[in-house]
C-alpha cells in the first residue's frame, strides 16, 4: 500500500453521484486504480457496478463528482474521450458487431486509412496484418481474422473483444463480467489474458460475482452496496467469506469470525 | 457453428447437400438468377431479346429503380427503411417541371431535385434521431405524405409537360461510342453504384454505416457518431430519390404528380432480391444492381412474350418470397448450433 500511495493513480474517481430519475444508483462513490494493478469490483445485483464502470468509460457523465486521468481533471462527453485518454471498456455483451470481420471490430471506430488527398481509404491489408499482430501478442488463437465475429464462440468473442480494448495503448482496461458467459475452459484463458495485461503494466478493473475469478487475478478487491462504497482491501489481507459478507452488506460477523480464527 | 476445422470429421448435417450449397447460395445465387433471366429471355425470345435494340432499352426503364434501390439499400443496411422515396421523385420532378415552365435557369434545374431530395432526407434523418421517433416507418411514412402532397401543390395537381434540353439530356440523352450510342442514364447507374461501392466499402463512414446495422449500441460504444451517420445515410436515400426524379423527367419530358407511386417498393423489392438483409448490416452493391437487374429482367421477358402486367406482379411477389427465403436459410444455417 505504502508504495502504491506514493504513486499517482492512472485512474481515479472522487465522490461520483449518478441519479436515473428518483433512483439514486451512485452516492458518493470513490476508486483508485494503479498501473499494473487489477482491482476487483463486487457487490449484488444494482449496487452500482456497471453504472460505476459506464461512467468511468465517458458512456454515462456522471451528475457529480470528479474523475482524474494520471492526476489530472478529465470531462469525457462520450466513450470516443475515455478512449483518447486510453481508458477502455470490455462490456458485458461485448458491443461486438457480428457481421464484421474479427479485425474490423478491433478497429472499429478508429480505422487505419489511408490518405489520397482529401479523401481516406480504409486500409484492410494493414488492419488485418495488425489485428494479427496484436490477437498472436496476447496469444489469442484464431482461425482467421477475416472471419465474421458471429462465427465464434463465446470466449472467442471475448478475447476479441478485449484485443479490441487493448489495441491502441491502453492505460485501463475496465472488463464488466468478462467470465459470465463462458465455458470452464474460456474462463481461464480470460483470467490469464488479465494477467497478461497486469504485466504490460495496464491497470484493469474487473467486475465479477465470481469470487474465483476475484481471488485468481485481483490485487485489491472493492465493495459497492446500495451505490455506495462498503468496504475495500488488499486481496492479502481479506478472504472470500469477508468478501461474501461485502456482497451482502454485512460488515461484521462474518468478517471478524474469520479474522478471529484467520481463516485466510 | 457450423464452421469445421480441416481435421474435424463432417458431421451428417455437414455432409448434406443443402448446408455445403449454402456459402455458394449466398455469394452467387442471384448472380446465378440472372444468368437464367437471361437465358429463358434469349430462349423464348431468340430474335429480339438479345439484340441491342430491347437491351439498350433497359437502362432507360430501370436506371430510376436502380438509383432509388442503391439509396435505399445504404438506409436498409443501418436497419432502417425509407418510405418516403417514391414521392421525392414525385416532388422533385414536379417543382423541376414547374420551374421550368416559368423559366428557371435550365442550368440550376439540375442539381435541384437532387437539393430537393436532399433536404427531404435530412427531414426524415433529423426526425429519426432527433424527435426520437421510434422507427424510421413512421417518419418517413409521414414525409411520403407530405412530399406527395406538396408535389401537388406545387403544380396544382396537374401534369406539367416540355423540359429544357439540359434536364432531358440526362434521362434521354445518349452518349455515341463509335457506332453505339451509350445512354446516358446507363453511365449515370454506373457512376453512382461505383461511387457507393467504394463509399460502403473502403471509407470509414460506409463501415461505420454496416456497424450501425449489425450492433448499434457496438457503434456508439467504438466511438461512432450513430446520430450523424443515419443522417446521412437517409440525405443519401434522398439525394438519389432527387436523382430519379430527374432521370423520370428527363425521359419523360414531363412531371406529373402521381410519378413513382410505389417506387419506394420496387426499391425495397431489389435491394432485399439482391440479398440484403432487412435486419440491417448485411449485402452488396453488386448485390442490389443484381436484384434492380432480375426485376427489370422478369419485367422484359414477360413484356416481349406478351404476358399481362398483372402477372408481373404476381412472379414479383413470387420472386421477393423465394430470394428471402435464401436469406432465412442461411441465418438459421448460421447459427445453428448457438
Amino acid at each position: 500500500m505504502s508504495q502504491e500511495q506514493r504513486e499517482v493513480p492512472v485512474i481515479e474517481a472522487r465522490g461520483i453521484c449518478k441519479y436515473f430519475g428518483a433512483v439514486t444508483a451512485l452516492e458518493d462513490v470513490y476508486l483508485k486504480l494503479y498501473r499494473g494493478e487489477v482491482l476487483g469490483v463486487v457487490g449484488d445485483n444494482g449496487a452500482g457496478k456497471s453504472t460505476l464502470m459506464k461512467i468511468l468509460a465517458g458512456l454515462y457523465p456522471p451528475n457529480a463528482g470528479q474523475i482524474f486521468v494520471d492526476g489530472k481533471l478529465v470531462h469525457f462527453s462520450s466513450p470516443r474521450d475515455a478512449r483518447e485518454m486510453g481508458i477502455e471498456m470490455v462490456y458485458q455483451d461485448l458491443a461486438l458487431a457480428g457481421n464484421l470481420r474479427i479485425d474490423e471490430n478491433i478497429f472499429l471506430g478508429r480505422e487505419r486509412v489511408r490518405r489520397f488527398g482529401p479523401f481516406q481509404f480504409i486500409n484492410n491489408a494493414e488492419s488485418l496484418r495488425r489485428a494479427k499482430e496484436h490477437l498472436d501478442k496476447l496469444k489469442i488463437e484464431v482461425k482467421s481474422v477475416r472471419q465474421r465475429v458471429e462465427e465464434l464462440s463465446g470466449g472467442q468473442r471475448q478475447a476479441v473483444a478485449i484485443a479490441r480494448a487493448t489495441a491502441f495503448d491502453a492505460k485501463v482496461v475496465i472488463m464488466d463480467e468478462p467470465t459470465a458467459a463462458l465455458a470452464v475452459k474460456e474462463v481461464r484463458k480470460v483470467l490469464d489474458l488479465i494477467k497478461d495485461l497486469k504485466n504490460h503494466g495496464i491497470g484493469v478493473i474487473l467486475i465479477s460475482h465470481r469470487l474465483d475469478d476475484i481471488f485468481y487475478v485481483c490485487d485489491r478487491v472493492m465493495a459497492l452496496f446500495r451505490g455506495r462504497n462498503f468496504a475495500e482491501a488488499p486481496l492479502a489481507e481479506t478472504n472470500r467469506n469477508e468478501v461474501i459478507g461485502w456482497i451482502m452488506g454485512n460488515r461484521s460477523p462474518v468478517a471478524q469470525a474469520a479474522k478471529i480464527f484467520d481463516l485466510n | 457453428m457450423t464452421t469445421t476445422t480441416s481435421e474435424a470429421p463432417m458431421t451428417a448435417r455437414e455432409r448434406s447437400l443443402r448446408v455445403r450449397l449454402i456459402p455458394y447460395i449466398d455469394r452467387f445465387g442471384i448472380l446465378f438468377l440472372v444468368l437464367v433471366m437471361l437465358l429463358i429471355g434469349t430462349i423464348t425470345q431468340p430474335d429480339v431479346f438479345l439484340t441491342w435494340r430491347n437491351l439498350s432499352n433497359l437502362p432507360g426503364q430501370n436506371a430510376a429503380n436502380a438509383v432509388l434501390a442503391i439509396g435505399m439499400f445504404v438506409v436498409i443496411l443501418t436497419a432502417g427503411i425509407d418510405l418516403s422515396v417514391g414521392s421525392v421523385l414525385a416532388l422533385a420532378m414536379m417543382t423541376t417541371a414547374v420551374l421550368a415552365r416559368d423559366g428557371f435557369p435550365p442550368l440550376l434545374l439540375v442539381p435541384l431535385p437532387i437539393l430537393i431530395g436532399m433536404t427531404v432526407g435530412l427531414i426524415n434523418g433529423l426526425g429519426l434521431t432527433k424527435l426520437h421517433l421510434p422507427h424510421p416507418f413512421i417518419v418517413t411514412l409521414g414525409t411520403l405524405n407530405i412530399a406527395r402532397g406538396v408535389g401537388n401543390l406545387v403544380s396544382g395537381g396537374v401534369p406539367v409537360s416540355g423540359l429544357p434540353e439540359i434536364v432531358r439530356f440526362w434521362g434521354a440523352g445518349s452518349i455515341p461510342i463509335g457506332d453505339v450510342q451509350i445512354p446516358v442514364s446507363l453511365v449515370i447507374v454506373a457512376l453512382v453504384y461505383v461511387g457507393f461501392f467504394v463509399f460502403l466499402q473502403y471509407t470509414r463512414t460506409g463501415r461505420h454505416i454496416y456497424a450501425i446495422g449489425g450492433n448499434p449500441q457496438a457503434a456508439r460504444v467504438s466511438g461512432i457518431n450513430v446520430d450523424r451517420t443515419l443522417i446521412l445515410a437517409y440525405v443519401l436515400c434522398g439525394a438519389m430519390a432527387g436523382l430519379a426524379g430527374l432521370l423520370v423527367a428527363g425521359r419523360t419530358n414531363s412531371g406529373f404528380p402521381n410519378a413513382g407511386i410505389g417506387a419506394e417498393l420496387d426499391a425495397i423489392s431489389a435491394v432485399i432480391i439482391g440479398g440484403a438483409s432487412f435486419f440491417g448490416g448485411r449485402g452488396s452493391v453488386l448485390g442490389v444492381l443484381a436484384g434492380v437487374l432480375v426485376i427489370g429482367l422478369l419485367r422484359n421477358i414477360l413484356n416481349l412474350n406478351n404476358v399481362q402486367v398483372f402477372w408481373q406482379q404476381v412472379l414479383i411477389g413470387v420472386v421477393i418470397i423465394l430470394a428471402v427465403s435464401l436469406d432465412v436459410i442461411r441465418r438459421r444455417a448460421g447459427s445453428a448450433g448457438e
